[in-house]
């Protein structure tokens, strides 16, 4: 087991530790360590291999795996990003003035990093069939989506023959399509609600040209089937999400994909008592994408569950920079207190060591007064980032609770007028100063538009 | 074809079957253990609590309470010889009101009476100081100091593995079909099991589900006839099927289905003690279970159920669990489930265990009805049975060497120093596969060693995709791991053996 200290680690090498990774380099972040418990970088996109990736990032329509290369090509740019792949993080630790991450991975076994700074980028992970309690029993054949696409595009498996889908999230959809191109029946997807929270383009392109019938305000009542799934109970709900069992009906299948929601991947950022959002299940963070704990950022899935990766690279971009110029801050001020420590030692000790208030020194943006904190008002469900500075422009992106048509959403003294909003997609929205009609807060709302 | 021969066959790999295979596996005698699922463990006791009961709970003066006291002082010397989880984390018994505080004091009586040591009732200050979650409205509470956790399937493996390494033969997926008493022995038939199918294989086929001819070859030893001169019937749900063969018409099983919620181990800790409420006539009640691994556990119901194979969960039964349990510890949320499942009890027409000679030959030892406290009477259940065995006859020489260690790697459990260590010994330590529960590729690759073929058998010996993302992530790798060790294509891979394929095949 031994120590090393660099300036920045990168926790994930998907999407957003890629563009991380790139953009901090590209700021001057000295020595970087970008780690991935997977052999290959891109994370997830590596097996998403539809296309419909980098419209707006690139202008141009990419497979996952080509979105990811664009990102992988420009990093051999930069020497001074190290990879390590297979290797896992399995501890993050804030220690003084450092960030102490214990890794393993089979060539170096243990190894700890500290680093001056580190960006979470850890993704998230797929809700199970334990975490929606479907009752039943427990069979062979029941996949979260994710799983199953694994399954078919990297290790080159079909899961079944003939699926059910629980959820109509984009995964579900596209995965929808994805097995009925590989020869597999989709009999249904269900929805517990009555909306798909899935992009309106996939449920076109991926349910509707393939004649799969879409189930809303449906659920799973019950998994049949001893050792391999035989077949689900579906059944209708009523307004308060309780089936009615009195129309339930059985659909034969011998495989059940689950596609019911996505969690920010956050246990490390717990271990490193990083402030979580509730609404979000992911780090709170400010315009810098730095999270509660000074030196730690955060980016990506983690953060937040994305529509689009082009959304998840712009801020990993502005996470990356974020990060450069907290390292470069801290550099500064160690040469300074260097050269302070050789006329006074004893009185600069302590204040070098001192992680909160060497930072609010130079890093200045950690003063409270330079941020506002946003605010959710009527319908809606999440913000972030949940902290704006008050210096410059910050890009939000908005998530609301339930679709509404005809509506103006305001955020401050912005205002947009939408011709309707769905939980499926995201509202993004460019926030300046001159917005900021309150002194403590930004308040975001729905509003029904006056036509 | 050659018979086998052996001294006892053990029929049933549960706990029951496991735990006197260790035990016999002290003298010298030739024991063979044959279990009809593929592997061990893959009935009644993979879906038990885990509890070490104190013993407070059985009738005085029925081999219930006699042998879960005898057993549960067995626990803390086995855990140490065979290295299996095991904490020693105290039981409470919760009176909700102050007019059940009668029934507490009864209660203690009856565990006075049973040699149960060391049980007081305390008040509701002390066990709010000992279980700040608990609610705060609780009367009392009786404490039991030596109840106990373990992890059932994990205890079953170690026993199964020390056995096996003092000379038992374990012989899986192989289901006893006929017995024959002649000149002093039995004949006993057995078939493999791997021609099962799906109940409704044959209904699908025609709608192109998986066929049962994908259904996957596990490790089927070909015993086909087996002489035993002594059979212990530890069959646990089939005790009566297999007692039946016999002639033994005495022992009808009633399955009772009880139903257990596991919680995210990010609330370890929540409680120490294992909570119980009063127990009701048919069992002893729905609990808050601490595991040893840090889970909280919620459950079990008691349902009479016909089945012999229904392991389905029900919305009733998580309501039932849910909507008590936040009746002893309000905080307890519904957004920390990580999964759930059901076990069927095997409870007899006798209201004790059934541990003894069939009358109708002395040399056939029933170990049946072993529903709780049957885990942890399990070792004590051992000994008994060894008894009628030399009763009947059967020579009981100890073994001039017997080994009673067991051990096992399990990295989560080893300092940094420690795994550092192993990881540059052996890289397969340092390439972790299950991310949510910690556990490498070294563990899954000697798990398989160690017997497990199966995803499950991996599951159950490794924790491997116990975690809160359930094997999301995981499973596709163990699915190359399990093929590799084991020479099969991934789509011959199951979840638990023929029939439960988890691939239908390859793409175009």
């Amino acid at each position: 087991m031994h120590e090393v200290n660099v300036d920045l680690l990168i926790v994930g090498a998907g999407p957003a530790g890629l563009a991380a990774a790139i953009a901090a380099a590209e700021a001057g972040a000295g020595e970087i360590v970008l780690v991935d418990r997977l052999a290959e970088l891109g994370g997830i996109l590596q097996q998403c291999i539809h296309n419909g990736f980098g419209l707006r990032f690139f202008k141009e329509e990419l497979t996952g795996p080509e979105y990811a290369q664009r990102f992988m090509d420009k990093l051999t740019d930069f020497p001074q990003i190290r990879i390590k792949a297979e290797t896992m993080v399995i501890e993050i630790a804030p220690d003084q003035r450092v960030t102490r991450v214990t890794t393993v991975n089979a060539r170096d076994g243990l190894v700890i990093y500290n680093a001056a700074a580190i960006i979470l980028a850890m993704g998230c992970r797929e809700r199970p069939r334990g975490a929606i309690n479907t009752p039943g029993t427990r069979p062979a054949g029941i996949y979260t989506a994710g799983s199953a696409q694994r399954l078919m595009n990297v290790e080159g498996f079909l899961p079944g023959r003939r699926a059910v889908i629980l959820g109509s999230g984009d995964i579900g959809l596209i995965m929808a399509r994805r097995l009925t191109l590989e020869g597999i029946k989709v009999e249904a997807v269900v929805e517990l609600m009555p909306y798909s929270s899935g992009l309106t383009r996939n449920i076109v392109q991926c349910l509707d040209d393939f004649g799969i019938p879409l189930y809303l305000g449906h659920t799973v009542t019950e998994i049949v089937g001893r050792d391999r799934v035989e077949g689900v109970v579906v059944a209708p709900v009523d307004s308060t999400r309780v089936p009615d069992q009195k129309r339930a009906f059985r659909i034969d299948c011998d495989t059940l994909v689950l596609s019911v929601g996505l969690i920010p991947e956050n246990e490390l950022s717990l271990q490193a008592s990083v402030l979580l959002d509730q609404a979000t299940g992911g780090p709170v963070v400010d315009s810098d994408y730095q999270t509660s704990v000074p030196g730690i950022f955060a980016c990506g899935n983690v953060v937040h569950v994305h529509d689009l990766v082009d959304d998840v690279s712009e801020e990993s971009i502005v996470a990356g920079r974020s990060a450069a110029a907290f390292v470069n801050s801290r550099r500064d001020e160690r040469d300074l207190c260097d050269r302070r420590d050789r006329r006074d030692q004893r009185d600069q000790r302590d204040l070098c060591n001192r992680r909160d208030a060497s930072s609010a020194l130079s890093f200045g943006e950690h003063r409270p007064d330079a941020f506002i904190e946003t605010k959710a008002g009527r319908n809606i469900r999440s913000i972030v980032p949940q902290k704006l500075r008050r210096d410059r422009p910050t890009v939000l992106y908005i998530r609301v609770a339930n679709p509404e048509q005809d509506v103006v959403i305001s955020a401050g003294g912005l205002r947009r007028k939408l011709r309707q909003v769905t939980p499926g997609e995201t509202v993004r929205l460019t926030v300046a100063p001159e917005h900021f009609s309150e002194e403590l807060q930004l308040t975001v709302t729905v509003e029904k538009s006056e036509a | 074809m050659a018979h086998k021969e052996t001294d006892v066959l053990i029929i049933g790999g549960g706990v029951t079957g496991t735990a006197l295979a260790r035990e016999l596996s002290r003298y010298e005698v030739s024991v063979m253990l044959m279990e009809k699922e593929v592997d061990l463990a893959f009935g009644t006791s993979k879906a038990n609590s885990g509890i070490v009961h104190s013993g407070i709970h059985d009738r005085p003066g029925t081999l219930k309470a006699r042998l879960c006291v005898e057993g549960n002082r067995m626990y803390p010397q086995m855990a140490q010889e065979l290295d299996f989880l095991y904490q020693n984390n105290g039981a409470v018994v919760v009176a909700r009101q102050e007019d059940e505080i009668p029934a507490l004091k009864r209660l203690m009586e009856q565990g006075q009476q049973n040699g149960v040591t060391g049980v007081r009732l305390i008040g509701r200050g002390e066990l709010l100081a000992l279980e700040p979650h608990l609610a705060p409205d609780l009367a009392a509470a009786l404490v039991m100091p030596s109840g106990g956790i373990v992890i059932p399937f994990d205890l079953v493996y170690a026993l199964a593995e020390n056995a096996a390494a003092n000379g038992v033969e374990i012989v899986l997926g192989t289901q006893v079909t006929d017995i024959q008493e002649e000149d002093g022995a039995f004949t006993v038939q057995a078939t493999h099991i791997a021609g099962r199918t799906p109940r409704a294989a044959q209904a699908a086929q025609a709608a192109q589900t998986i066929q049962a001819a994908q259904t996957a070859q596990t490790t089927v030893l070909p015993v086909e006839t087996v002489r035993a001169r002594y059979i212990v019937n530890a069959a646990g749900l089939h005790a009566g099927t297999v007692a039946g063969m016999i002639g033994d018409d005495s022992i009808s099983i009633h399955p009772r289905k009880g139903e257990e919620y596991l919680l995210d181990r990010r609330l370890a800790g929540f409680v120490k003690h294992t909570v119980f409420p009063l127990p009701t006539p048919v069992s002893k009640g729905i609990l808050i279970i601490p595991t040893v691994e840090g889970n909280i556990m919620l459950g079990p119901t008691a349902c009479a159920t016909d089945s012999f194979d229904d392991y389905g969960t029900t919305a009733a039964g998580w309501r039932e669990v849910f909507d008590y349990v936040r009746q002893l510890a309000p905080e307890l949320k519904a957004s920390d489930l990580i999964t759930a499942f059901a076990g069927l009890r095997a409870a007899s027409n006798h209201e004790d265990f059934i541990i003894g000679p069939s009358a109708v030959s002395q040399r056939f030892i029933h170990a049946a009805g072993m529903e709780s406290p049957g885990l942890t009477a399990a070792p004590a259940a051992a000994r008994l049975v060894c008894e009628h065995l030399q009763e009947a006859g059967l020579d009981l020489k100890p073994k001039k060497v017997f080994d009673p260690i067991r051990r096992v790697i399990r990295i989560r459990d080893l300092s940094a120093s420690e795994q550092a260590q192993l990881m540059q010994q052996d890289a397969a330590y340092s390439k972790i596969v299950c991310r949510c529960e910690y556990v490498s590729e070294g563990e899954i690759r000697d798990a398989i060693r160690r017997g497990a073929t199966t995803l499950d058998g991996v599951k159950l010996r490794t924790r491997s995709g116990m975690g809160r993302c359930q094997g999301g992530f995981c499973t596709p790798k163990i699915i190359g791991i399990l093929s590799r060790e084991l020479g099969l294509p991934p789509e011959k891979i199951t979840k638990r053996g023929p029939g439960s394929p988890l691939l239908a095949g390859r793409l175009r």
